[in-house]
């Protein structure tokens, strides 16, 4: 597989843009405390007031501090969500260990090498790859410039490369500074003698400027987003145990939620965790939890008693490598299969999925909202891509999506908690209601509450909890469906793969292959109708996920009747699905 | 409940729902159900002001007998819930309920972190020492020589000491109470509820189908000789070196309780965006 993504890239990158709009990527890399992550961010923020849109991806290696870094970014005039099939520049600080990265920064003969020639000798991965290189003495440079930082000479260079404005990055400098102003002006002087320097480096496709402005964008990541979408959701109170790659999105809710008066409780476990927003989610506050594989495991049985006691419930689960404890800080799509079946017993529960670190605010906002419509748990899958890596994107349109959840009034005539009703909701009593008591419970009941083994009781109540899913009408939001609408071949994806497929789509389109695409953004309750129409007049799907076992051609397989021979292009983690490999797939399924 | 009963003086009866029990004759919670709805009583908040929280396990079955909001969860996850929905709505009474396999063992982590986070819930463990509602085994405050078909010849491990534990990890109020003394019990449950902080009562509640031997608890129970104290070290003292059945308050402390309670101005919702705004 990595030898076709390899000569798909040099292939991409003999015929430039392709129909798309141009892009630059860069990427920064050095040991730890080198200062590349900083760098990167500041570029980011550079290139957004310059008008330009950006993606940045964090990487590094398995050492918590000290260890080798890189910042992969993408710079576009055009919104940015999935990275390119290689890498235009690699600006390396120092070459320690930074040989790691090779799978994750690939380079072809086009590509420049920009690296200090007293930190070392570029390693053979990089040269062998053809790329040219450019000795740029980074470290002398800001030792001739007391009280300034490598990695702003860094940041000159790589700014100047891509074609972002010196004012532009001063101004984000500048917005950064947080120590005294000689130091200003000495990493000033830096970045101007970076660009300087840069300017003796050719061959790099500098972008345009754009003539705008950053105005009305923001410079977010898809864990800020989804925490911000819940919130906006209506949810008040979390409870969560760190977990990698999660924790960011804990991290920013925890001051967010008591600005709103809400509360973050840091539980001494995941089974804690999720308990926690069960109980508070039984007490009328709407709850969330966010965690990764491990923490998801432990979670199943709490999220089994809010199928059972019907309390809402969200779950936004940032998938990493695994199974088990697996790779922390890497993406995969593997928890696909674990989300929409692993419960004991028969558990209706939601699934969702964004597609786009922009579109974590969306859904998780509609995840809250369904939870809270349905009386049951949601689960988001976002991933480590999403979760951690920055974009700049047009600020998101507002959703009137707020968690509304049918309660009891006080003093209800003959209350019955978990009555039969038509659409399988029934209205549930918020503690401290008059005249409403009950028990919620994890034990089968009976209409009322009460334990029961009772075989009417166990299928009248199975049968209320898959009804109000099944009955639901979950909209248009179920699932993007663009491209060829008239194709009669459809490629289905989700998640953080969906910006690489549609890029891919978008490339075979230009060049006069089309296909429909389906990006699935409910994964359960299963839609059949809905697809069936979406997929009205396809011979042939291909399913590209990002796992080993192809988890969500499995699921689709299993919920829906398919086309054709349901074809797969999967592969695992840690690298992300490329534009350029998927688009040969597709070529290579259409062809067959 | 209509509004007249709810305007009608609280008495143990406003909180004892008309579901049977499914307890064996003779189990020492029919006499703690008595005492919780004495204290309720006590307390008199009305019903749908508290909340009865409890995991899974013969005692767990308590809230549904209560006329409170109630919540049966799952095993050992009692005091999660409870703290989730009492730092969600600080205005509810919040018991949790359970009996020692649940609370010591399965639960044990939440146990020692309830106690160090001093959420003002009250506690109550109906301690028997053996799994009854799975017919007969070894709990964490089993003897070690007691026989069982799980643990032929006894599990050989030293018996849980639930006080202690508590007293190590920071609850504000730790009491040991015996279900045979209804009246008793109900005092130091209301004194637990009024008590902030993490309240923690263990109520020796015997198993009289598995452990018939424990009939004998009612001669063996006695009052606490020396007044409660705030000081932790002398308590541990005291709870080490008693006989088991000291039957009293042994501490009741002055840490803060962990703080509830809301932004008193809160933010828009939409200014939360403004960092992410270029």
């Amino acid at each position: 597989m990595h030898a076709i993504a390899t000569k798909m890239t040099k292939d991409a990158a003999a015929q430039p843009a392709r129909g798309a709009a141009p892009s630059l990527s860069v990427a920064l890399a050095g040991s730890g405390g080198s200062g590349v992550m900083t760098a990167g961010n500041l570029l980011v923020d550079a290139a957004a007031r310059a008008g330009l849109y950006g993606l940045m991806v964090r990487t590094s290696g398995p050492q918590i501090r000290g260890g080798e870094a890189a910042a992969l970014l993408r710079l576009s005039p055009t919104p940015v969500a999935t990275l390119d099939d290689g890498f235009d520049v690699l600006l390396a600080i120092d070459w320690q260990n930074v040989g790691r990265f090779f799978d994750e920064i690939p380079l072809t003969r086009t590509s420049v090498i920009v690296g200090d020639p007293d930190e070392g000798v570029v390693p053979d991965v990089y040269t062998a790859t053809g790329a040219r290189f450019a000795p740029v003495p980074l470290k002398k440079m800001a030792k001739a410039i007391a009280g300034s930082w490598t990695n702003m000479v860094a940041l000159g260079v790589a700014g100047a490369l891509a074609g972002v404005p010196r004012a532009a990055l001063e101004a984000a400098l500048r917005a950064s500074w947080k120590r005294a102003d000689d130091k200003l002006a000495a990493n000033l002087a830096a970045l101007d003698a970076g660009m300087q320097a840069a300017a003796a480096i050719s061959g790099v496709r500098a972008l345009a400027a754009t003539g705008r402005s950053g105005a009305g964008r923001w410079n977010v990541s898809g864990n800020e987003a989804a925490g911000y979408g819940a919130i906006r959701g209506g949810v008040r109170f979390v409870a969560a145990y760190p977990i990698t790659p999660a924790t960011e999105l804990l991290e920013w809710m925890a001051p967010a939620l008591v600005k709103v008066g809400g509360t973050l409780l840091q539980a001494e476990d995941e089974l804690a965790s999720i308990n926690m927003i069960v109980g508070a989610s039984y007490g009328g506050v709407p709850s969330l939890t966010a965690t990764a594989g491990p923490g998801l495991a432990l979670m199943t049985e709490g999220i089994g008693l809010a199928v059972s006691a019907e309390v809402p419930i969200v779950v936004v689960d940032v998938m990493r490598g695994g199974p088990s404890t697996g790779i922390p800080a890497k993406s995969e799509q593997s928890d696909l299969s674990f989300a929409v079946s692993g419960l004991t017993g028969d558990a209706p529960r939601i699934v969702v999925a964004p597609t786009s670190i922009a579109d974590c605010l969306a859904t998780t906002q509609w995840a809250v909202h369904l939870a809270e419509a349905l009386q049951a748990p949601a689960i988001v899958l976002s991933d480590q891509f999403m979760g951690q890596s920055r974009a700049i994107i047009d600020r998101p349109a507002d959703e009137a999506l707020v968690g509304e959840r049918l309660t009891a009034a006080a003093n209800a005539p003959d209350y019955k908690r978990y009555r039969d009703t038509a659409s399988g909701v029934s209205p549930m009593a918020v503690p401290g209601t008059p005249g409403t008591v009950y028990t919620a419970d994890g034990l089968e009941h009976t209409e009322a509450g009460i334990p029961s083994s009772q075989p009417r009781d166990h299928r009248l109540q199975l049968d209320k909890r898959a009804r109000k899913l099944a009955l639901y009408d979950f909209g248009d939001r179920w699932a993007d469906v663009e491209g060829d609408l008239a194709a009669d071949a459809a490629v289905i994806t989700f998640g953080s793969t969906t910006a690489a497929v549609r890029e891919a789509v978008a490339r075979l389109a230009a060049e006069g292959t089309t296909v429909r695409l389906l990006a699935l953004r409910l994964l359960a309750p299963a839609q059949p109708p809905k697809l069936a129409k979406a997929l009205a007049g396809v011979t042939r799907v291909l399913v590209i996920e990002q796992n080993h076992g192809g988890q969500l051609l499995h699921w689709l397989r299993a919920a829906y009747d398919l086309p054709g021979r349901p074809a797969g292009f999967h592969r695992p983690g840690p690298l992300p699905l490329r534009p350029g490999e998927i688009a040969e797939a597709i070529l290579a399924w259409r062809n067959a | 409940m209509n509004d007249a009963a709810a305007c009608a003086p609280l008495t143990p009866a406003s909180f004892k729902s008309s579901y049977k029990p499914i307890w064996c004759p003779g189990c020492g919670d029919y006499s703690v159900l008595s005492s919780v709805t004495k204290a309720l009583a006590m307390i008199g908040q009305p019903p749908e002001k508290v909340a009865v929280v409890s995991g899974i396990g013969c005692s767990s079955r308590i809230p549904a007998y209560t006329t409170c909001y109630g919540f049966h969860g799952v095993h050992g996850r009692a005091l999660a819930a409870a703290t989730g929905l009492k730092v969600a709505r600080p205005d509810l009474t919040v018991l949790v309920a359970g009996g020692d396999g649940d609370g010591y063992s399965i639960g044990g982590n939440h146990f020692l972190h309830a106690c160090r986070r001093n959420v003002d819930l009250t506690y109550i463990v109906m301690d028997n020492h053996v799994y009854g509602m799975t017919k007969g085994q070894p709990s964490p405050t089993t003897e070690p020589d007691w026989d069982s078909k799980l643990s032929p010849g006894g599990t050989g491990v030293r018996s849980f000491h639930p006080l202690v534990i508590a007293l190590a990890s920071g609850a504000n109020f730790v009491a040991r109470a015996f279900s045979g003394d209804p009246n008793g019990t109900a005092d130091i449950i209301a004194q637990a509820i009024r008590h902030p902080g993490f309240s923690f009562i263990e109520i020796l509640s015997p198993c009289v189908t598995f452990r018939p031997e424990q009939r004998e608890w009612k001669q063996l129970v006695h009052p606490a000789p020396v007044q409660q104290t705030d000081d932790p070290g002398r308590a541990a003292r005291r709870i080490m070196t008693d006989d088991g059945f000291n039957i009293g308050v042994l501490y009741a402390g002055e840490r803060p309780p962990y703080p509830l309670g809301k932004a008193k101005t809160p933010t828009a919702v939409a200014d939360l965006e403004a960092e992410f705004a270029l």
